[in-house]
């Protein structure tokens, strides 16, 4: 890991738009993601780390939309690319994996053509042979027997079907790859193997990967730096270490507290208090406040920014803020 | 060569390919489906045909009341009621009905030349044939076409277009369509022939070999001939293709819409292929699996359609031949076109399941 920027957010927001009206499903998120880290991307379901993840693919669907901000990938910003030169970009520089490598497979489409399709839609130079013989290679690498590539989505276990979904990422050799909860649906022995082979290829490839998952489990062993999402704001963000040990923002740990430790011997699980907040209202200011142990005065009225707690530790939270206008008044943290 | 033998030869080969193909690298479960359809065929076939048989002698008259009228005399009547072997004990007609049937001699015809059915039906078969194959391919084609170009522009204008055509081509009635076709093309606008399959006079000049006679035009290099069936053909293919493209768009509309909206749809976009190639290589092919389907139940309401349409256009085919024979009450002949329909139904559904079989791997019988 080094802390060349290979991918600049700035004030990246989605919205949805509903029956209810406009869903912020993503709200001025800003992150910078260094060059062979892996980044791992935390929060409830329905945070909007999955949108983020889409969104960093520039892949939102309507009724979605990215609404604003930057994306500075290698120097150019994708929010400016036309179609063709961002579907060169997917694919090419940026690969996907998906959660569910039981559906992300054309049903009807053996395995070798999901690859040469994607090969020779990026370089149509390259024969059918040579993309198959690029396409052999991959597999074996992944750990595949070659002459499988000829079967088809069906005949091949979970866990196969996800190291073809990296395959298919890494074809032409992408530089960050975003999987989406690419664990969720393996059991935990093929999930130990998946993330000890995402390790191995990190190094082989000289990847960078944001690990999008609800699992703390998975990300306390491989990621180098977490972001912890709530209600599609980015609120705590930083080294695996200082996030896990030093944990700042009280739903940060209010969420590591929640993953069952079998050698802590403390009885029931806990359970944060109340539920996610609505999108459609959120509540003003610091949208965790409603559910925050440590909720102040200013909270409600004005939401904090990310702000540097330590080098290479960001939180938004007041506690660790100082607060506009009424700094005399006395606040405690 | 008898046509209908020539015929069979036609649709068999491909047929025997494909068996050939599945026998030698299907797995055993499709081998052992396959066989059981083809077995079970024979049964269906013999269930219909004594169906036919029963209800033709349950209803009132018959062929020699509906030739002679109430004029003839009964002593003639008599006479050729036994000719005809109608006097003989059910029983015994209905064995030598299901002999023929197992034969495939399918026996003579009771009313006018008695000429033998299979000859009559060798006529006629070729002849819907002619029209249903490029009526079905209209229908498949605007349905595949336009039912996955409404369901990528879902919401605009040109999908509700689409979606109104479909619903009101479908709620047409065969024949009003045809009337109107007639009335537009053939006689305002003075474009096209209203009836039958070729020119009087130039019917004659093309020799048959497989009483298709497009087929036969280009086999005997007779131009003109060629020209005249295109001629023909334009307004009863329109009639019936568009009546049948309206379920096949809407069928292909609300697949495609459902497969454009599956996980690996939006895997091949985050692997940057083209959208056309999404739509069409991902999307299609994976929504055609149930548009095929419908393909072999939509046989025998393109068999009734052809029926109407046929009447329409004075077009010779085994439609119009049925409907004749039955007010004739032509028991033979309206046994043997339908054990000939029942055979082909039974080929065409099998033909789809194959098809469907190779289409999607995953389909295990």
């Amino acid at each position: 890991m080094t802390n060349t920027v290979l991918y600049s957010v700035r004030d990246l927001s989605v919205e949805y738009a509903t029956r209810g009206g406009l869903v912020h499903a993503v709200d001025r998120v800003s992150l910078d993601i260094h060059k062979g880290e892996i980044l791992g991307l935390v929060g409830e379901s329905g945070c909007g780390k999955s949108t983020l993840g889409k969104a960093l693919m520039r892949m939102i669907e309507p009724p979605g939309r990215i609404t604003g901000g930057k994306l500075l990938f290698d120097g150019r910003d994708l929010m400016e690319l036309a179609g063709p030169e961002m579907r060169q970009v997917r694919g090419g520089r940026i690969g996907m994996v998906f959660q569910d490598p039981m559906t992300s497979l054309n049903p009807i489409q053996k395995i070798v053509d999901h690859l040469t399709e994607t090969i020779q839609a990026h370089e149509p130079n390259v024969s059918t042979a040579q993309a198959r013989e690029r396409s052999e290679e991959l597999v074996t690498r992944l750990g595949i027997r070659d002459e499988r590539i000829d079967d088809y989505p069906h005949q091949f276990s979970g866990g196969m079907r996800q190291r073809i979904m990296i395959a298919l990422a890494l074809a032409l050799r992408a530089d960050l790859v975003i999987a989406d909860e690419p664990t969720t649906a393996l059991d935990v022995i093929v999930e130990a193997q998946f993330l000890d082979l995402i390790r191995e290829l990190r190094a082989e490839f000289d990847l960078t990967i944001v690990l999008i998952t609800h699992n703390i489990g998975v990300v306390a062993e491989i990621a180098d730096r977490v972001a912890v999402m709530y209600a599609g704001r980015l609120v705590e963000l930083g080294s695996v270490y200082r996030v896990f040990d030093e944990t700042a923002h009280p739903y940060s740990r209010g969420l590591l507290r929640s993953v069952p430790n079998i050698d802590l011997d403390e009885g029931e699980l806990y359970k944060m208090e109340g539920a996610p907040p609505n999108l459609l209202a959120p509540p003003p200011g610091c949208k965790f406040h409603p559910r925050c142990p440590e909720v102040m005065e200013i909270c409600p009225g004005v939401e904090p920014e990310l702000l540097p707690l330590e080098s290479g530790h960001n939180v938004s939270c007041w506690l660790y803020q100082t607060q506009p206008d009424r700094q005399e008044e006395g606040i405690r943290g | 060569m008898h046509p209908l033998a020539l015929i069979f030869l036609i649709i068999g080969v491909p047929a025997a390919l494909a068996l050939a193909y599945i026998f030698i690298r299907g797995s055993h479960s499709l081998r052992r489906y396959v066989l059981t359809r083809i077995v079970l065929t024979i049964p269906m076939v013999l269930i219909l045909a004594s169906l036919v048989f029963l209800v033709l002698r349950v209803i009132p008259g018959d062929p020699v009341t509906s030739a002679l009228g109430p004029k003839g005399s009964p002593e003639v009547k008599e006479r050729l009621r036994t000719n005809l072997g109608l006097n003989e004990p059910l029983f015994i007609q209905y064995g030598s009905f299901l002999g023929d049937v197992l034969t495939l001699d399918l026996g003579n015809a009771m009313t006018l030349a008695q000429r033998p059915v299979v000859d009559e039906l060798g006529e006629r078969l070729p002849a819907t044939l002619e029209l249903i194959i490029p009526a079905s391919a209209l229908a498949l084609g605007i349905g595949l076409i336009f039912g996955t170009w409404a369901a990528v522009r879902r919401k605009k204008t040109s999908d509700y277009g689409f979606r109104l055509y479909s619903v009101a081509i479908y709620a047409m009635p065969v024949f009003w369509l045809g009337l109107l076709f007639q009335l537009l093309f053939g006689v305002w606008l003075g474009w096209t022939p209203t009836g039958g399959r070729i020119e009087a006079t130039l019917g004659a000049t093309v020799d048959r070999t497989t009483n298709m006679l497009l087929v036969d035009s280009v086999l005997h290099g007779n131009w003109e001939a060629f020209r005249s069936v295109l001629h023909h053909m334009i307004l009863p293919t329109l009639t019936l293709g568009l009546i049948l493209s309206g379920v096949f768009l809407r069928l292909t509309r609300i697949n495609v819409i459902e497969t454009l909206q599956e996980d690996y749809v939006a895997a091949a976009r985050a692997r940057g292929i083209r959208e056309r190639v999404i739509t069409y290589s991902h999307a299609l092919k994976n929504a055609m699996i149930p548009v095929i389907t419908l393909i072999g139940l939509q046989v025998a309401i393109l068999l009734g359609g052809a029926i109407l349409t046929e009447t329409v256009f004075s077009w010779p085919g085994m439609g119009r031949y049925l409907v004749d024979r039955i007010t004739a009450r032509d028991f033979t002949a309206v046994q043997g076109s339908i054990v000939m329909f029942a055979l082909f139904v039974a080929l065409i559904s099998l033909a789809v399941d194959i098809i469907y079989s190779l289409l999607d791997p995953r389909v295990k019988y």
